[in-house]
């Protein structure tokens, strides 16, 4: 019995990096130019089935050197999207960029049905899936989730990097501070917008890999990665990469729990835990806001 | 304001909308003759067409003018049609007391979840909503007595209860989904008219500024959602009363509320007139392309981006500003009566203070 809360709950650490991994790239996007995408979680979907389509096309067997070519394909996915797509709504009304960004996540699902019908596809990731070490206290873990834990991790640590070492993090911290003194700076914000996008876009090629090595997909699980994303963000509270990481944890930890009480109860767990915080601590565990 | 003074009054109607009130009421009394002329595949076309319009008014009613973008409709349509599942089959109820049960259990429900929602703004808002809509589907998948997750059948003998002398069970459906759509347009337009109405839409226009005039914004948007929450699982229960078959995947799928969103915006956001242009071309449109599977999703969903993109207001918006044309009109308009200033003879002038929030977006 305990022994299976503690196996339990190591799952779910292993799998909260990659939540809180499409968390950051949803919250990301917020900090910089107040924008949520509602077709995020049918980009890291789209993203699994370009993998899919490259390894057919090209013959290549191993999914993680497909990155190589998606991870550029998605970037420039997103600096497409976001500069002819997505600014030309951003401003006062809040309502444009919510309803445009829901119809392209509409458009996706749709659009992947159509072109790889609705069966469950599954990238295999060959021996790394399959191997696996005990720790003591017997919890076994595998090859495949730590490797997915510590990609994550970087990549969300690369993130933050970016944020506070680079000229450009500099500026996305400027224009989330104050759009229009960062254009009288200098700054191109249509330009930088786009390179955001492009950038998160990246990430969820990321993290489409070990979506789609971990679990089987299809093209409408993408609405399932959206609700993982935001439970992910307002648990872990607005504004913080790591507090949105540990969100993402304590969203797959109960994930994980509720999972060995039923079927049904794994995603139902990782709601009831959003809603609970949402009730008792509506700025999430470890708010920080980047705005004012 | 004195207007004693000045022989000024204000007026709402304009010419065309006094007409098309005729035109409307005409149509009404056909529309209600329906059941006595229309065959019976067209008769539960427009039974979807009238639950379709009368959903794209409400989700109308609270993202277009309370400015709450919520993609939780199905939430509600779900709740409405289980309540009606358990009221009629599992109690036995006549399915009419059912139905307005249904609505009772929408208005409980949405209560607590409502207070829960708007703890969020904007998109995360919208995702909450979703995500409590959720809750409600996987809820129901754990109910034994109503079928779990493949759902339950409605026994033909309980609907026979809607058969009355010189009215099928269609027809009665037609006449209930009939009767709920035009209320739910006239109160809408009742609703807007009122001084509620005014606050709602200068919430929607600027929020910060509604509430340094003393407006309740909170306390509105509670409200709005609340009914129109309740409404929708009336409206779900209807809708589940035609189907005669329920399940959790098909009650809170997430396509009720992207149809409700796609009629709303290609009609015109934030107009009455808007969601009836909508449903009409949702119908139109799905009468030529629903052969085409997916591909007709695709295009709605194209057709509804673009339009965000270069018509905001929508069709009917883009039509009305064209040519001034609106047939409900909640915009208050002065008018002088006495030639005061040498050009203001009868000339109509929007009241410049009251425009601003009370009609269409500026």
């Amino acid at each position: 019995m305990l022994n299976n809360i503690l196996d339990a709950v190591v799952q779910g650490i292993l799998l909260g990096g990659l939540y809180g991994l499409y968390a950051a790239g949803l919250s990301l996007v917020f900090g910089i130019m107040r924008l949520v995408n509602l077709a995020h979680g049918d980009f890291i979907i789209l993203a699994a089935f370009l993998i899919l389509a490259f390894q057919r096309f090209l013959s290549i067997g191993s999914p993680f050197a497909m990155l190589l070519v998606v991870v550029p394909v998605m970037f420039i996915l997103g600096y497409v999207l976001q500069r002819f797509i997505l600014n030309p709504v951003l401003g006062r009304d809040i309502l444009r960029p919510i309803l445009v960004t829901f119809g392209l996540s509409v458009i996706i699902q749709n659009g992947l049905l159509q072109s790889f019908t609705a069966d469950s596809r599954k990238l295999h990731g060959g021996i790394i899936e399959l191997s696996s070490f005990t720790v003591p206290g017997g919890v076994i873990i595998g090859y495949f989730p730590i490797t997915m834990l510590a990609v994550c991790l970087l990549t969300i640590g690369g993130l933050q990097w970016m944020l506070f070492h680079t000229r450009m993090g500099i500026a996305f911290r400027a224009t989330s501070d104050d759009p229009s003194a960062a254009g009288l700076m200098g700054v191109n914000t249509r330009h930088l917008f786009s390179i955001a996008t492009g950038v998160v876009m990246a990430t969820v090629a990321i993290a489409s890999v070990f979506t789609g090595i971990r679990a089987s997909f299809a093209p409408t699980s993408g609405s399932d990665c959206l609700l993982y994303a935001f439970e992910a963000i307002i648990i872990g509270g607005l504004g913080s990469l790591w507090g949105t990481l540990i969100g993402g944890m304590i969203l797959a930890v109960s994930q994980s729990l509720g999972s060995r009480v039923s079927p049904a109860w794994q995603m139902q767990a990782g709601h009831l835990i959003f809603l609970i915080v949402l009730l008792t601590r509506p700025q999430g565990l470890f708010p920080r806001r980047l705005d004012n | 304001m004195n207007n004693s003074s000045m022989n000024i009054t204000v007026e709402r109607s304009t010419r065309v909308s006094r007409v098309s009130t005729i035109v409307f009421c005409v149509a009404i009394v056909v529309l209600a003759g329906a059941p006595w002329w229309c065959p019976r595949g067209q008769l539960s076309m427009l039974v979807e067409f009238l639950y379709y319009l009368a959903l794209a008014e409400l989700w109308n009613l609270l993202a277009g003018y309370a400015g709450v973008m919520s993609l939780g409709s199905q939430g509600f349509i779900g709740l409405g049609g289980y309540s009606l599942f358990f009221f009629a089959l599992l109690r036995g109820w006549h399915p009419l007391i059912a139905l307005v049960l249904a609505g009772v259990v929408g208005l409980l429900v949405a209560l607590p979840a409502v207070a829960l929602i708007l703890r969020l703004h904007g998109a995360y808002l919208a995702i909450a909503s979703w995500v409590v809509a959720e809750v409600g589907r996987l809820a129901f998948t754990e109910v034994e007595a109503l079928g779990r997750g493949s759902g339950k059948s409605l026994e033909v003998s309980i609907v026979r209860k809607l058969e009355f002398p010189f009215l099928t069970r269609d027809g009665t459906l037609y006449l209930l989904a009939l009767v709920i759509a035009i209320l739910t347009i006239a109160l809408s337009y009742r609703l807007l008219c009122s001084k509620y109405g005014l606050a709602l839409t200068s919430v929607r226009d600027n929020e910060t500024s509604a509430r340094s005039s003393g407006v309740n914004s909170f306390g509105l948007k509670f409200g709005v959602f609340v009914v129109t929450g309740a409404a929708m699982a009336l409206v779900g229960a209807l809708i589940y009363l035609t189907k005669l078959r329920i399940s959790p995947a098909s009650a809170f799928d997430i396509n009720w509320t992207s149809n409700i969103i796609f009629i709303v915006i290609i009609g015109g956001i934030g107009t009455l007139e808007g969601p009836i242009v909508g449903t009409i071309v949702f119908f139109v449109l799905r009468q030529y392309l629903s052969d085409l599977g997916s591909w007709y999703l695709i295009i709605l969903g194209a057709l509804a981006v673009a339009i965000m993109l270069k018509m905001p207001r929508g069709l009917w918006g883009a039509f009305s500003s064209r040519f001034d044309v609106r047939l409900f009109p909640t915009r208050r308009c002065l008018v002088f009566l006495t030639s005061d200033h040498a050009n203001a003879g009868s000339t109509n002038t929007r009241e410049s203070a009251l425009a601003a929030g009370s009609g269409e977006q500026s």
